[in-house]
């Protein structure tokens, strides 16, 4: 059952339930702090557990690499510091080119990941069939990262709500916060089991950051992506690495229990007051086919399922996470791009600088995004990118 | 790449009794209408038409069946377009609905949709009942109308409501042998509504006429029983039958085992309303009616414009009552979209409600019939198979329930309940029940969040031949 927030003043407010509020609220607890958490539905059922899972470099972006890789080892040893397991599998990934032109594209943003630390090579079609004997043989190049792998994305909120549980975080599931205002001490916030008041707020709400920014009445516009996604039917073992494209736009995998997820951030419809409302059936069917052009017995399997998982964009497709200009002791964690593959170590590194431990990290504090005024249109937002 | 795309200007989903006659309503009225199924022809499940080259004895036809064979006539001389054989795998707003088949995949597109896709069967889980050779009653009925075939050689009928009979007696017919009727309800339940039945004398004619069937040949008849287990090696071997109380909760008495090959059981019938339910309609729970119902006005309009609903989906009725409310909602779509005058409407609407009231005693007496109860749920043994796509036990629910999933959603990814092939059509009653048990209601309990396709469907016939360079690749992602 939901717990009656105290009256006392905590020492930290999460407001946001999905992988980075639950991680900065995980380690703050830890370290002694007394944490309340916030989340209006179900801990990590929104982008934290609706995504496809994949925790790779080869579709993070160049800036986030080095995040990715620590988060990478983290997502890998998470029964370790989490205490529960998310599924997570570590295997070889494979970014593919059909074209020539995807073959450009792939040669030149391998070489900037790589610059940024992510062990990518790039290997021939012969190559490419022994790391991954399902590939389809018209493949020309591909980047193969060792660095790879995936999780059960919707094991998330189960592996999160134990470990919050354990460290003695006061848990608010279906408990919504309507605003959040300083009150001298620190922050008031108006929540739907009553005022709670806390030293610190972290706000950490993915694509909601934009409506949590104007309760202290900042312009930080957020994009939202409506990614769909596709499952098959459980499956004989058709791949066993994680298969993406030069574009960026696939994401692949078979999960051990046979069924293969199928992604790459095609947009579906909807917004964030609705949700993802709605999938496009020619997106989808495109998404598919590019899918079953990459393993090709993927063809004899039977859709069972497709979704749509709401992703957060900042205006130049980096996280928001750092200090809140002018509020003391107030931060934002999340609208990540692959927030999912880099989420818990940016969030633990927020909670490091919230515990003033280690080597400060500048983050991707959110001065930059920060529009001059109310009603001036952001810069346009970058494009497609998918759900990692 | 976009698939054939067809207008219209109503697209009717599900060609059962509500489904063809809502389509023959709307066109009637001058309305271009396509009617897609799943099957190769209109007739539903309770008018479902023999497979082709299956010829059906004349002791096994029935009044249904005539009623299904003139159904599919007026559907054919109509000129409305049917499209049978035809898996809808997507339905999105206003209104595209996308179907494969195989042929290929074809998009219909109208500005009004109406969703008749019936009702399927509720089981309560218990030990043995996915081991072949149990099936559902409804299945085994489409076995027997469809294929003129038997479940086994002996075959215990088990479950509620008139089903049972109905099955017991073809089976019987074909001549197979039941080797037990096992019904939930007692000699007293079927009296207290059998002057709710006598109110449509043909039907309860045809009801008395399957129990002579079975008294002739002597089936054994345990009333207020229910099946506890089916067991056998490979396959069901014999079937675990004891005494139960008004909520089909097992009380003391004796256990019985009957030897049989085959075990049709069913405990009442959901409302298919998954058309709804992924359009985001108002939706409110009822449990006789078969679970989350769409709101509707009483035309069958529900709480979003241009979308109807009609039949078995949108509350249990029976065909008689799926004629009716298939008809209203396609006049209610006519009158929309103004080919038909609001008078003329008013007129053909109180009609059909004044017939409907008629016919809604008896529904409502086989609704109660096939009610669900409680306490079948609370026997379900802790390591029994809930999901059986996905193999979770009830165990494993109230594990879940205890680690805090405090709504089946929740469930879904607690324990990847309902996240199989079926998307939860089977497990997702008894599920929700076990969790409202912990949470207080079945509204609290929730319900699963609706996901295309509506059926699974095969990767080769959604996708087609293509080429590379036809699939329109949305642009990189920033590096």
């Amino acid at each position: 059952m939901t717990p009656v927030p105290s009256r006392e003043r905590y020492d930290l407010a999460v407001v946001g339930g999905g992988v980075h509020g639950a991680t900065v609220a995980l380690f703050c607890a830890r370290a002694g702090l007394r944490t309340i958490l916030f989340e209006r539905g179900s801990l990590c059922r929104e982008a934290s557990g609706v995504n496809a899972g994949t925790l790779t470099m080869q579709m993070t972006r160049v800036a986030l690499i080095p995040y990715a890789l620590q988060a990478h080892a983290m997502w890998a040893s998470a029964p370790e510091w989490l205490g529960h397991d998310v599924g997570v599998v570590v295997c070889d990934g494979l970014s593919l080119a059909f074209t020539e032109g995807e073959a450009e594209l792939l040669t030149y943003r391998a070489g900037k990941r790589r610059e940024a630390g992510a062990p990518i090579d790039l290997v021939g079609p012969a190559r490419a069939l022994e790391i991954e004997p399902g590939l389809s043989e018209r493949v020309l190049v591909a980047g193969h990262c060792k660095v790879d792998g995936f999780a059960n994305a919707y094991l998330t909120g189960l592996a999160y709500r134990a470990a919050l549980i354990e460290a003695g975080v006061t848990l608010c599931e279906q408990v919504p916060v309507a605003g959040a205002v300083p009150d001298g001490g620190g922050y008031e916030l108006d929540t739907a089991a009553g005022t709670v008041r806390a030293r610190r707020l972290v706000l950490a709400g993915g694509v909601w950051l934009e409506e949590m920014a104007a309760w202290l009445g900042l312009r930080l516009p957020i994009k939202v992506l409506i990614n769909q996604l596709a499952v098959t039917e459980r499956i004989a073992p058709v791949m066993r690495t994680v298969v993406g494209i030069a574009s960026g736009l696939l994401s692949l995998k078979q999960y051990p229990h046979g069924t293969v997820v199928i992604g790459g951030g095609w947009q579906g419809r909807g917004d964030r007051v609705q949700g993802g409302v709605e999938l496009v059936p020619d997106s989808l069917i495109g998404n598919m086919r590019l899918a079953c052009h990459a393993i090709p017995a993927l063809r004899r399997s039977r859709l069972a399922r497709a979704w749509a998982g709401l992703e957060a964009e900042t205006r130049d497709a980096l996280p928001a996470a750092g200090p809140i200009p002018g509020f003391p002791d107030a931060w934002i964690c999340g609208s990540v791009h692959s927030g999912y593959t880099s989420g818990p170590f940016i969030a633990k590194r927020l909670a490091d600088r919230i515990l003033e431990r280690g080597e400060p990290d500048p983050l991707f504090p959110i001065d930059r995004l920060l529009a001059p005024e109310a009603g001036a249109a952001p810069s346009a937002p970058v494009a497609e990118a998918p759900l990692s | 790449m976009s698939s054939t795309e067809t207008r219209a200007d109503l697209i009717v989903v599900g060609a059962g009794p509500a489904g063809a006659s809502a389509a023959l309503a709307a066109h009637r009225a001058g309305l271009a209408v396509v009617l897609i199924d799943e099957a190769g022809r209109p007739g539903g499940q309770v008018w479902r038409a023999p497979a082709a080259g299956v010829a059906i004895p004349e002791a096994l036809r029935t009044q249904d069946d005539r009623d299904g064979a003139e159904l599919r006539a007026a559907v054919a001389a109509s000129g409305l377009r049917f499209v049978g054989d035809a898996r809808v795998w997507s339905v999105t707003g206003r209104f595209r609905v996308d179907a494969a088949t195989e042929a290929g995949t074809e998009a219909f597109v109208a500005p009004r949709l109406v969703a008749a896709t019936g009702a399927h069967e509720r089981v309560v889980p218990f030990p043995g009942w996915t081991l072949p050779g149990v099936i559902g009653l409804a299945a085994a009925t489409v076995l027997l109308k469809s294929e003129a075939m038997l479940p086994g050689r002996r075959t215990v009928v088990a479950g509620c409501g008139p089903l049972l009979a109905a099955v017991a007696a073809k089976i019987v017919a074909g001549g197979g042998t039941v080797s037990g009727l096992v019904d939930l309800a007692g000699p007293a339940d079927w009296l207290a509504v059998a002057p709710r039945l006598a109110r449509r004398p043909r039907l309860l004619r045809q009801g008395l006429g399957w129990m002579i069937r079975i008294g002739l040949a002597r089936v054994p008849v345990h009333f207020r029983h229910a099946v506890v287990a089916a067991e056998g090696g490979e396959a069901v071997e014999q079937v675990v039958i004891a005494p139960v109380d008004a909520e089909g909760a097992p009380v003391a008495g004796t256990r019985h085992r009957i030897a049989a090959d085959a075990l049709a059981v069913g405990h009442g019938l959901l409302a298919g309303a998954e058309i709804p339910r992924l359009l985001r309609a108002s939706l409110r729970f009822e449990a006789e009616a078969g679970g989350w119902i769409p709101v509707l006005d009483t035309a069958g309009r529900t709480s979003i414009a241009g979308l109807y609903a009609a039949g078995d989906g949108a509350g249990i009725a029976g065909a008689a009552g799926a004629l009716l409310s298939g008809r209203l909602a396609g006049l209610a779509a006519a009158r929309d979209a103004g080919a038909l005058a609001e008078g003329a409407f008013a007129a053909a609407r109180d009609r059909i409600l004044a017939e409907r009231h008629a016919v809604e005693a008896f529904a409502g007496a086989v609704r109660r019939l096939m009610r669900p109860r409680r306490g079948l749920v609370d026997a379900i043994a802790p390591e029994t198979v809930v999901c059986r796509c996905e193999d979770v036990t009830r165990a494993e629910i109230d594990a879940a329930v205890m680690a805090g999933a405090r709504e089946v959603n929740q469930l879904k990814h607690f324990t990847r309940c309902g996240m199989g092939p079926c998307q939860g059509r089977f497990c997702g009653d008894t599920a929700a029940e076990l969790v409202a048990r912990h949470v207080g209601s079945r509204e609290a309990a929730g319900v699963w969040t609706a996901r295309p396709p509506l059926r699974p469907v095969p990767l080769d016939t959604l996708l087609g031949d293509f080429d590379y360079a036809d699939i329109p690749v949305p642009k990189p992602a920033p590096l």
